[in-house]
């Protein structure tokens, strides 16, 4: 190729130049491919609320109802366990909840509204797996430490019946609470925040 | 004399494609060392595996729907309506353990004799890209028959990714489209798994392929043969792929596909390792299984997160042990490649490496128990220490003398006879048995103590001067 005569730095310039505009031009084009793989607006829209029914829980018992796919527990707890809750906060990691995610209304030592019905997300703050409900004290397996709680199989990570995180196990943080509010005394509604927050 | 049409033909297509060039330079004329040995076999086994798992995989797809509200049903269909279905899945379920056993003692191969050294640097490294690549389709490839372990699985791998700070929780959303693992995660699982990462494998492959052909294959001896050559510039330590490894390679493939057939008819579920047991019940997004575990070839890794008391660094952790693998080539600062030249150390480094990552691969099918997390940590120490100690341990290494050329090891059966010679005493017969002929070639043979003693002593003192 004769070069004689040609103004190298001009060259230089406008191949740079091109290959900027081409790169540009890839990231755009790359932006529909990428947000196509985003939830859709179907899977946003399928957050619907979802109403629970109170008056048949029997004390001590635990219901799983699916929101957003996930699954939600609603814990009755007995004057027994509320007792248990107050002796643990030394063992746990953060039992006053504050780096975890729940709405300010939960944002209580026993984490709920009313304390004696518990609402969580029941999804293991480390990677996602549903722990294992274990009201009973010191099984066999647990040891003697055990409190009653929550116990995720996959890595071990302990939560008590407040769903706080103990220390020393996987799991960073306190298990999810959703938005909830009651409608009357014995009926819920997930997902869903009280009046006053949801300003 | 007037040209056959065949040899027309022939030449059309020679002047147009250069095949007579590519075969030659790939194969006929690809020289490689005379003394290929058993664990030379996995790279041509690895190649023929993958074959396994595109051809049985794109029968797969034709009656396998990946939709969360029939995927389940429709590999049960494929087991118990589509003819021959089941024959084909357990192919494809069996070849994708075969594809880790391979590849694993492929890799191995590598650590023995110094296969990832200078000037095969970039060959590990497309190596190591295809081993990522074959976790990403396996662990996809997993997801696909929607049973409890499938979905469980990719929760807990999914999750992995929001570990990562500040971007986590909106990349593993994206991974997943959607908030938790659903059919938009399992359809678009199936697009990666049958096309995309398969596209990536096969052009690894490739690259693989051809920067080992461009540098030239390792040896047992770890020794160069490209620099003693032949007047016509043949390596004299090389003979060419074609005939002899392609010959070579088919015992191994016909060694290889009886164990491969004994798996698919006998064991095709391998006790709960090759497919778990939870796995043949239905997805169910509500309830965890009690004991979850990956399938085999992803508990060294997996125990290793687990062994980790935090999220992050259990991530960091479980990444690390692989990454630690891309830098090998750079880690080992020893002069000599082959483990028969090497110095005791790196020879018990290499043991203890090996004892740790199949502890913890024990490990990682086992649920956490405390005394079991503790176990796992001491093994993940090895497991790195292996890997960081590296560059001091390799610089301290007394290494022996390496040869100019190949050196050749008696086979077993040259040494027989006279082993046979040694341990026993040859005696004339003295029973009378029937017919008065046979009664001067009558010998026995009876065991020789000292003899036997002398070898015992031999094998003992051959096995510790080996470490050394």
């Amino acid at each position: 190729m004769n070069t004689k005569g040609v103004d190298q730095s001009k060259r230089q310039f406008l191949t740079t130049a091109l290959t900027v505009v081409g790169a540009v031009g890839t990231g755009y084009l790359a932006v529909p491919f990428l947000a196509q793989m985003q939830p859709s607006a179907k899977a946003m829209a399928a957050g619907a609320p979802v109403d629970v029914d109170l008056s048949k829980m029997e004390p001590g018992q635990l219901i799983r109802v699916a929101w957003r796919g996930k699954p939600v527990w609603i814990l009755n707890r007995t004057p027994e366990v509320l007792e248990t809750l107050k002796t643990l906060d030394n063992e746990l990691r953060d039992p006053l909840s504050q780096e975890s995610i729940q709405p300010e209304s939960s944002k209580n030592p026993v984490r709920s509204i009313k304390p004696d019905v518990f609402v969580a997300v029941g999804l293991c703050t480390h990677l996602g797996c549903s722990p294992t409900f274990r009201p009973e004290i010191a099984p066999n397996d647990l040891g003697d430490k055990w409190k009653g709680g929550f116990f995720c199989p996959c890595h071990g990570s302990w939560f008590d019946l407040a769903g706080r995180v103990y220390r020393g196990v996987p799991a960073p943080t306190n298990l999810e609470i959703p938005p909830y509010r009651y409608v009357t005394d014995t009926q819920l509604i997930i997902g869903e925040a009280p009046e006053e927050e949801s300003v | 004399m007037k040209r056959s049409r065949i040899t027309e033909c022939n030449d059309w297509f020679l002047e147009r494609f250069p095949l007579t060039k590519l075969w030659n330079e790939h194969m006929t004329h690809y020289y490689a060392p005379k003394n290929f040995n058993f664990w030379y076999f996995f790279g041509s086994l690895a190649l023929l595996v993958l074959v396994n798992q595109i051809l049985t995989g794109i029968f797969l797809t034709m009656n396998y729907k990946p939709d969360a509200k029939l995927a389940f049903d429709s590999v049960e269909y494929i087991m118990r309506d589509v003819n021959w279905g089941w024959l084909i899945r357990y192919m494809h379920s069996t070849g994708s353990s075969a594809f880790f056993i391979v590849v694993y003692l492929h890799m191995f191969r590598g650590l023995l004799y110094g296969s990832f050294k200078h000037p095969r640097e970039l060959v590990w490294i497309f190596g190591m890209l295809l081993f990522v690549a074959l976790m990403a389709e396996a662990f996809m490839g997993y997801l696909l028959p929607w049973g409890q372990m499938s979905y469980w699985g990719a929760q807990v791998i999914i999750s992995l990714f929001s570990a990562i700070p500040v971007i986590g929780d909106d990349l593993s959303l994206w991974l997943r489209g959607d908030y938790v693992v659903s059919d938009a995660t399992l359809n678009r699982f199936f697009a990666f798994h049958v096309i995309a990462v398969p596209l990536a494998l096969v052009m690894l492959v490739f690259l693989h392929i051809v920067a080992l052909h461009e540098v030239g294959s390792n040896n047992p001896d770890g020794i160069e043969i490209k620099e003693s050559k032949d007047p016509w510039g043949h390596p004299v330590d090389g003979i060419p792929f074609h005939p002899y490894y392609t010959v070579k390679d088919l015992v191994g493939v016909g060694v290889f596909l009886l164990f491969f057939a004994t798996i698919i008819f006998y064991m095709p579920e391998m006790g709960g390792y090759f497919l778990e047991h939870a796995n043949f019940i239905p997805a169910d997004p509500m309830k965890t299984p009690e004991h979850i575990a990956p399938v085999w070839y992803f508990t060294p890794f997996y125990a290793i997160l687990r062994a980790i008391p935090d999220k992050f660094a259990g991530v960091i952790g479980m990444g690390g042990a692989i990454v630690v693998l891309f830098l090998l080539p750079w880690l080992d600062r020893s002069p000599v490649k082959s483990i028969r030249y090497r110095g005791g150390i790196y020879k018990k480094a290499l043991f203890l490496f090996v004892i740790s990552f199949l502890a913890l691969g024990y490990l990682g099918t086992q649920p956490a128990t405390p005394t079991a997390t503790i176990v796992a940590r001491f093994f993940t120490a090895i497991y790195f220490g292996f890997f960081l100690l590296m560059p001091l341990y390799t610089r301290w290494e007394k290494t022996k003398p390496v040869p100019k050329r190949l050196t050749s090891v008696h086979s077993i059966e040259e040494q027989l006879p006279a082993l046979i010679e040694e341990i026993t005493h040859l005696k004339q017969g003295s029973t009378e048995i029937g017919h008065h002929a046979f009664k001067s070639a009558f010998f026995t043979r009876t065991p020789n103590p000292t003899g036997i003693k002398n070898v015992i002593s031999r094998l003992a003192k051959n096995a510790k001067g080996s470490l050394d």
